[in-house]
């Protein structure tokens, strides 16, 4: 089945693809060795609108949706995963969260600048001592007037260092795990925010991780997202959406492991004939192109649910789960097809197989997926 | 002003071209379209003079051949531009450069556009014949291959910049005219998502032989006095002989091939 996309979907996908190889495909190699942040490009994705792709139009977005949101992130991620995790950021876990629970300031305040890319935009919900038990984290708003006093550090937050806003979640109430989060809109220049350490890592070496610190950082209670107590319910919404945007990146990396291993099986020689003449290549071609087909389709459909309003918490765990497990298997076939070539620097592929592990990992691993998809299952149990 | 800017659906450089059955045409099963990139420079210099007047200028996209002629009228009206018409009709089909012509002016004529313009080639056939034949059709000036493109102020005239042997040509040019556009005119912009979005709301107007106001003997294969007989491929690239040996011995060889096989010597 061809999933069908329509001629909007089309022209959103060609002009994500052109931009994507004409102007990120040039330079990812290098801001990837340098792990240097490609602030311009992302600067020039919001201008043509991809940052902004969830954002209702009257906010200045394009309103679009997850479908062709996923259609151009998979572009992105096909040749840069780094700026493709950024874009992802941006649209589904700081657009969706203020566009389905701010308030109407709220929304008039920030959406049209993280819509236009004018503003960058950063998720905080990991710390130290939370990943995976995200309810676990202890970073605390006290109340103090007409606003809260944060403190705590939170982990691993993307775009931390260039994000203009921060969508943090924060203990507001000691003594009920879940209810006891709250949602709150930081601005950088604040007094008591800062970044810490930048994290130096495996792969998307050209997006930015790093620590933030919250010192005695004063928000104004007007900056709660939602309302108290809602940061948990908020969080988790968001993931869900959040998870059907890394699994599109999943399939752009698995995507170019395929393109990659399709030239290389073309072109390089060996007992006298090009090495796709091989069984032994032609099946691992066969099975990645197979398993991408059937994962771009969950990713599709997960997005189409999202999108129509539908359940979709299942289904973007599985999603996710699939793409994510898919990619990195491609990225390792399509390192075996290359050889010792495919463990060198020189060779793309050798990018892609670092950079597909992250999928496995964050906005929920592979285990919690299951997980979700299994509570999903037995109902009966709960 | 009116700004025409011609747009033509041709294979991606990128995708593998097979000649079909009949031996002349392209098979395009399989095969990419894309906006002809010299027509993407027409698009994007209709759309910056529109974009410097700041007046009621209005640029149409004009497309003719098969229905896949929608797919970059829509990327013309996502790129900004005001209208499309699509020109297609099952007698236009096997025309030549001058027949297509003929029913292009005769589309566009209507129009009273002050300026048209188009790619300095398609990349498919290469011919580069159509654009300057439109503009003799229509009784206009024409400068091909242009690298630069100025109006004066009282929109009366144009000159336009052409790269010619040893150096470049300006060439002065009354209104209406007929400019074809080469690299390096101008850099086109990418459909951002909200054209796309207002493209999508945008009717493209379908113009056949009726509204042409031509014979079915004017246009088409009937109204082209040449054909495509056939297409051939390029001969496959003979093995590469090596030639062993030191470089004394390498160079004797390499005399006696030259001489006694190539027969260049």
């Amino acid at each position: 089945m061809q999933f069908p996309l329509t001629e909007e979907h089309r022209l959103i996908q060609e002009t994500a693809r052109n931009f994507a190889d004409n102007e990120i495909a040039p330079v990812a190699d290098r801001h990837n060795r340098e792990g240097s942040f490609p602030l311009e490009l992302v600067k020039r994705l919001g201008e043509l609108g991809f940052m902004g792709m969830l954002v209702p139009e009257q906010y200045g977005g394009t309103g679009l949706g997850n479908l062709p949101l996923v259609v151009a992130l998979e572009e992105v991620n096909r040749v840069d995963a780094s700026t493709g995790v950024t874009m992802s950021v941006q649209n589904s876990l700081v657009c969706a969260p203020i566009v389905h629970f701010a308030n109407e300031t709220l929304k008039q305040k920030y959406l049209p600048k993280l819509a236009s890319g004018a503003f960058l935009g950063a998720y905080a919900l990991s710390e130290p001592g939370s990943g995976s038990d995200a309810a676990g984290l202890v970073s605390s708003a006290v109340k103090d007037g007409d606003s809260y006093v944060l403190n705590g550090t939170k982990n691993f937050i993307t775009t931390g260092a260039e994000a203009d806003i921060v969508v943090a979640m924060v203990r507001t109430d000691p003594n009920h795990k879940t209810r006891g989060i709250t949602a709150f809109i930081l601005e950088k220049g604040w007094k008591g925010f800062s970044v810490g350490k930048k994290e130096e890592k495996l792969g998307l070496r050209s997006s930015s991780t790093v620590q933030l610190v919250f010192e005695d950082l004063r928000v104004p209670a007007a900056n709660i997202v939602g309302e108290l107590g809602l940061g948990f319910k908020i969080a988790m919404h968001t993931l869900d959406g959040g998870r059907i945007g890394i699994a599109a990146q999943a399939v752009g990396i698995a995507q170019a492991c395929l393109d990659a291993s399709v030239k290389y099986a073309e072109e390089r020689e060996a007992f006298n004939q090009p090495i796709g003449r091989f069984q032994a290549v032609q099946f691992k071609l066969a099975n990645m192109a197979t398993k991408l087909e059937a994962a771009r389709l969950l990713v599709y459909n997960a997005a189409r649910l999202k999108d129509e309003g539908q359940p979709h918490g299942k289904e973007a765990a599985m999603a996710k789960l699939f793409a994510s497990e898919m990619s990195n298997e491609a990225a390792r076939e399509a390192v075996q097809i290359h050889g010792g070539a495919g463990y060198l620097e020189d060779f793309p592929v050798e990018r892609y197989f670092r950079d597909a592990r992250i999928t496995e990992i964050y906005e929920g691993t592979s285990e919690i997926q299951r997980i979700v998809i299994a509570r999903h299952l037995l109902k009966g149990l709960r | 002003m009116k700004i025409v800017v011609l747009v033509k659906s041709v294979p991606d450089t990128e995708s593998k071209i097979k000649i079909a059955a009949d031996g002349v045409s392209i098979d395009p099963a399989g095969v990419k379209f894309v906006m002809n990139p010299y027509d993407e420079f027409a698009v994007e210099e209709g759309l910056r003079i529109k974009e410097r007047l700041k007046d009621d200028t209005t640029v149409v996209a004009v497309s003719m051949g098969p229905e896949r002629g929608v797919e970059v009228l829509r990327t013309a009206l996502a790129m900004g531009a005001d209208d499309a018409i699509h020109v297609s009709d099952p007698a236009f089909e096997g025309g030549d450069a001058q027949a297509n012509a003929r029913v292009l002016a005769a589309v566009i004529k209507p129009l009273a556009a002050d300026l048209i313009l188009g790619g300095k080639q398609a990349i498919d056939f290469d011919a580069a014949q159509t654009c300057p034949a439109i503009a003799e059709y229509l009784e206009i000036p024409q400068a091909l291959i242009v690298t630069e493109l100025k109006l004066s102020d009282d929109k009366k005239t144009a000159t336009a910049r052409r790269r010619v042997e040893g150096g470049d040509e300006l060439v002065e040019l009354s209104l209406p005219a007929l400019v074809t556009c080469e690299k390096g005119l101008n850099e086109p912009r990418y459909a951002s998502l909200p054209g796309i979005m207002k493209a999508k709301k945008k009717e493209i107007k379908k113009v056949g032989l009726a509204d042409s106001g031509l014979t079915a003997e004017q246009v088409g294969a009937a109204g082209s006095k040449s054909k495509v007989v056939k297409f051939h491929n390029l001969p496959e690239r003979p093995a590469v002989k090596m030639i062993p040996g030191d470089a004394a011995t390498q160079a004797k060889e390499l005399v006696r091939l030259l001489r006694e096989e190539a027969k260049v010597l």
